[in-house]
């Protein structure tokens, strides 16, 4: 019997062909069911079926239900199979070892966690929240190369999907057979972008591959080709980009400069410095900003002549001091080199100016200019006029973007110093980035010792730099903190923000040690009602959800 | 208790049997439940629990309250019971239990359980023994029962003329009308068929009211299902007549419930599929099962009222030894679940399969007992997912044959599941054959990873060096699609 597309029905199965209108040979004769279809919309009483054999009106209607109901069981009898479909090409194989059975439990009770509506919000009871443990355990899994489960690709990528930071592992574990998924699910579109979607990248030595797509790609897959290039061989991706740079777009060429702040050295300096007289505003100031971030470069030369004609060793009673003397234009040479001559609303415009030109010039040119000190002296010195907030800022600024460890420890001061008074900056933000630009051991000592000293209330910015699992003495600062609010009498949410990092960033290994803090001692006359409780629930929380992490740890652990 | 388990290794003596996490995520009632057991399934909130070797757990779970919670699972049922007063069923302290469980290591330990689990436990058991040593025993007065009988079929016959003198006046009216009048019609209908005690009519009446609502093409399904409606009726005003078996298809379809008959047919029964479909107030639960030895597929049903989860919760993928006895009617898929020989397998190999062609001749086939019969439970063998232009089909590895799948299944997101697990390769699936086209339950992958592993574990000399001593490699894993 002939295949064809239904007449009546769009989904399920085909009828067979003659269904429509043939009668069973020896049944009873039925009219057509298109014509069985027109009387029933119509009505038999206006509209009788053509052979109806019955005499008066419900007869009629009971014959053609008959009849209907005939069609009906007939065509669903006699179904026939559909036309296939073009068959969508099979997944690449994954050569990666299949996850430990216990791991892929594991994996499986992570994503149902997420893959269920919030909870009620509020208490956060005793048990660890698994949503928050993801990102981990996907680390560690890539770390050990496995291949993910078949059927956790789903909700791995919806996963991906919903939450950014998760995207780079997840979609790394999902590996091959991720992305041909994803390939045929419009909401997983976002597998198969540019930044994340690497696997489509042409290998970065096969030059022919690389030149093809840096000429013919689409402007995503050219700014990952371009990263890739870049982390790869440094100048390679220099002398791609200078093939065709002068016919890319303006904010095409911000994108492609901006990637070369990766293996930043002194031989793009040539093509930076053309760019500072590029068409585009925000394409020279990158440039600048880039330029600056070279010690060595002729900008920064010509930034720190400008900086040091405005600052100065001065005498202020009997002590060295510094003299500021702030920029009284901004001439076009300085807008050139990427000074911007507007200031933003509220700050006067010399300020402005002399923080752009401080931050800009090489930190190495302040010691011989202050007779010789070292980085920690002159941070200390007494700043005349008030300028003292705005130039040290602007070293601040400097140290981060140099990444210079003397001056960014020198600004930072000692951790027990008080925010306010510190040499460099009361900005939490400003002192994590600075902390960034510390050796990791040193930046976890430094947190350390600022938490013994302050407390948590602050610490919360300057816990997300430092390296995790956090080493110590960092852990035991954290926790004898949390243990001293609790003596205090406060209530456990005001450091739920600590607690949740301490979740995930304290060493797993710390569990027994914490096991003591989850008994509720007797509460002392003047806490708050009920806290104890709370404190030993949190404590609860943290200490099982470090037993988890360890037990997912273990789980990765190839067989043998 | 290790000596008297006689032939079996060492692994089957361990506490109970162990569920994997999927199993046991797939028993919980709804999401958010799954999600709070989910957060109980790790060590922090347990105390005092414990395994034993006939397949019961226990423990006390710490809640917000000053007492804990006591929490039992009898894994052969299997049957829960928790002090918590939540209405689910299974309660997240059964779902966070038996996830400990499942994640294996030395958080239930095996033991004897304690006086407040054991009380429950052996009741529970005896009156599974005394139910099955009684079966049913029959009305008390069988003369009585003989006219509540006839009574109610005399109603339902008086139900099934009322429904007959409305569609007539539905088709001589026109199905064009009923667009107008709405789902009131329909629902005073099916009101009037309750007062019949005819709920099979009932609830096809008010299906009859959803569908002027479906979109293109409803006047073509409204004519379906009326006249299948019309031919229920009339075979119920015409029972005396109908052979045996079909009328009791037709008592089955109208809505009378006959007791499942003959004797229990004793099999490994693998768990293919569960899942829950609300009917008005009620919800109904789906268990699809299939006999190992006996080739049989059987339906268990099970009912909860008013927000409640029905009672019965078995993990998909397991094998039970069990008997089965199957209902009268309707290709006698419906069934009752009888007694359990022992504690539950993790794992069971897959049905044979049938092509695509196979699968929609079995469903004609079928609908020659039952005319009424949406679709019919297949499995089908060697099948790629494959996307079309209205969604996606199954299709047949060797040769060009397609089954559409079900609209119904397209919006759910175990069909991604289905998809990623072929990889574009063939894979086996279970699943509702029908004039809808085909409803995936359930599929087994091709056995890749399990291949893989078990000659791993086979090949390893230490066998220690296996992190669970019964971590037998599943032949087969029963990947659940809903």
């Amino acid at each position: 019997m002939p295949r064809t597309t239904p007449p009546t029905t769009t989904t399920g199965p085909v009828p067979p062909a003659g269904s429509s209108s043939d009668a069973p040979a020896g049944g009873p004769v039925s009219p057509p069911w298109e014509e069985l279809v027109t009387s029933a919309l119509l009505g038999t009483d206006r509209r009788p079926p053509g052979a109806a054999p019955g005499t008066g009106p419900d007869s009629a209607a009971a014959a053609l239900l008959d009849a209907a109901a005939l069609h009906t069981v007939r065509r669903r009898a006699g179904l026939l199979p559909a036309p296939a479909a073009p068959r969508p090409g099979p997944a690449p194989a994954d050569p990666r070892p299949a996850l430990p059975e216990a791991a892929r439990s594991r994996l499986a009770q992570l994503l149902a966690d997420r893959a269920a509506p919030g909870g009620s919000g509020g208490r956060r009871g005793t048990a660890p929240d698994l949503t928050e443990l993801i990102p981990q355990w996907l680390a560690t899994a890539n770390l050990h190369g496995y291949r993910a489960p078949d059927a956790a690709l789903p909700p791995l990528l919806d996963a991906a999907r919903a939450r950014t930071d998760l995207r780079p592992q997840a979609l790394t574990f999902a590996g091959p057979r991720g992305l041909w998924l994803a390939g045929l699910n419009p909401d997983w579109k976002f597998a198969l972008r540019g930044a994340s979607g690497s696997a489509l990248l042409p290998e970065v030595t096969d030059l022919d591959a690389v030149r093809r797509l840096w000429e013919e790609g689409l402007f995503a897959e050219r700014v990952a080709l371009l990263s890739a290039v870049r982390a790869h061989e440094a100048e390679a991706a220099l002398a791609l980009l200078a093939t065709t740079w002068s016919t890319e777009r303006a904010e095409d060429r911000l994108m492609f400069i901006d990637s070369l702040r990766t293996g930043l050295s002194g031989a793009d300096e040539e093509f930076l410095e053309q760019a500072l007289a590029d068409r585009s505003r925000n394409v020279r100031a990158t440039a600048a900003e880039l330029l600056s971030a070279l010690p060595g470069s002729a900008l920064a030369h010509r930034m720190a002549a400008r900086a040091l004609s405005c600052v100065s060793p001065g005498l202020t009673g009997t002590g060295p001091s510094v003299a500021v003397e702030a920029p009284h234009e901004c001439d076009a040479a300085m807008q050139r080199d990427g000074v911007v001559a507007l200031p933003p609303s509220g700050r006067g415009e010399r300020s402005w100016w002399l923080g752009q030109l401080v931050e800009s010039s090489p930190l190495s040119v302040w010691p011989a200019r202050f007779g010789g000190r070292g980085a920690p002296e002159i941070v200390t010195l007494p700043v005349a006029d008030d300028w003292g907030e705005e130039l040290h800022a602007a070293w601040c600024r400097a140290a981060v973007r140099q990444r210079d460890a003397e001056w960014a420890r020198a600004l930072l001061g000692t951790p027990s110093t008080p925010p306010s008074n510190g040499p460099g900056t009361a900005s939490l933000a400003e002192r994590s980035k600075l902390l960034a630009v510390l050796p990791a051991t040193e930046r976890a000592d430094w947190v350390a010792g600022f938490i013994a000293a302050h407390g948590l209330s602050e610490a919360f910015q300057l816990l997300g730099v430092c390296p995790t699992p956090w080493a110590e003495p960092l852990g035991r600062s954290v926790v004898d903190a949390l243990d001293i609010a609790r003596d205090a009498g406060s209530y456990p949410w005001s450091f739920s923000g600590v607690m949740g990092l301490a979740e995930r960033c304290l060493n797993p290994a710390e569990a027994d040690r914490l096991e003591v803090l989850t008994t509720t001692p007797d509460e002392p006359a003047d806490a708050s009602p009920g806290a104890n409780g709370y404190w030993s629930e949190a404590f609860q929380r943290l200490v099982s959800t470090l037993r988890l992490r360890a037990a997912m740890d273990r789980e990765l652990i190839p067989a043998r | 208790m290790l000596l008297t388990d006689g032939g079996e290794p060492l692994g089957a003596a361990a506490p109970a049997a162990r569920w994997t996490v999927e199993q046991v995520l797939a028993l919980a009632p709804d999401d958010a439940s799954r999600k709070a057991g989910n957060k109980l399934g790790s060590a922090g909130p347990w105390s005092d629990t414990g395994g034993d070797g006939s397949g019961a757990v226990w423990g006390l779970c710490r809640g917000s309250g000053s007492k804990p919670y006591r929490t039992v699972v009898d894994t052969t049922g299997p049957a829960y019971k928790c002090s918590c007063p939540s209405r689910k069923f299974p309660c997240k302290h059964a779902l966070g239990l038996l996830l400990l469980l499942a994640s294996g290591g030395p958080a239930v330990p095996a033991g004897d359980p304690p006086g407040w689990a054991d009380e429950w436990l052996t009741g529970r058991r005896a009156r599974a023994r005394a139910k099955e040593e009684v079966p049913g025993g029959g009305p008390a007065d069988p003369e009585a029962a003989r006219r509540r009988a006839e009574r109610r079929a005399e109603r339902i016959g008086g139900g099934a003329q009322e429904l007959e003198q409305r569609l007539t006046d539905l088709l001589r009216g026109g199905l064009a009308a009923a667009e107008q009048s709405g789902y009131g019609l329909w629902e005073e209908t099916a009101a009037r068929m309750v007062d019949a005690q005819a709920p099979g009519l009932a609830g096809r009446v008010r299906e009859l009211g959803a569908i002027p609502a479906s979109g293109p093409g409803w006047p073509v399904r409204l004519l379906e299902e009326c006249a299948l409606l019309h031919l229920l009726d009339t075979a119920w005003l015409g029972i005396d007549r109908l052979p045996q078996p079909l009328a009791a298809t037709v008592r089955t379809r109208v809505g009378l419930t006959a007791a499942a008959e003959g004797p229990p047919v004793r099999d490994h029964w693998l768990v293919l599929a569960q899942y829950d479909t609300p009917e008005g107030k009620i919800v109904t639960r789906r268990v699809w099962l299939y006999g190992r030895e006996s080739g049989r597929i059987a339906l268990l049903l099970s009912f909860g009222a008013a927000g409640r989860s029905p009672a019965l919760a078995l993990p998909v993928g397991v094998t039970l030894d069990a008997g089965v006895t199957h209902f009268p009617g309707s290709g006698q898929l419906r069934a009752e679940l009888g007694e359990q020989f022992g504690p539950p397998v993790p794992t069971g190999p897959p049905p044979p399969g049938v092509t695509v062609g196979g699968a929609i001749a079995a469903y004609g086939r079928a609908l020659g007992d039952d005319p009424w019969l949406e679709s019919w439970p297949v499995t089908l063998r060697d099948v790629i997912p494959v996307p079309s232009a209205d969604g996606w089909q199954l299709v047949d590895a060797q040769g060009d044959d397609a089954l559409p799948v079900a609209a119904a299944a397209l919006s759910r997101p175990a069909l991604w599941k289905l998809v990623a697990l072929s990889g574009g390769g063939p894979v086996t699936v279970f699943g509702e054959c029908g004039h809808r086209g085909f409803d995936p339950l359930a599929a087994w992958s091709p056995g890749r990873e399990g291949g893989r592993e078990g000659r791993g574990g086979a090949t390893s000399a230490d066998p220690s060096s296996r992190n669970r001593p019964d971590a037998v490699v599943p032949a087969a894993e029963t990947v659940p699609l809903i």
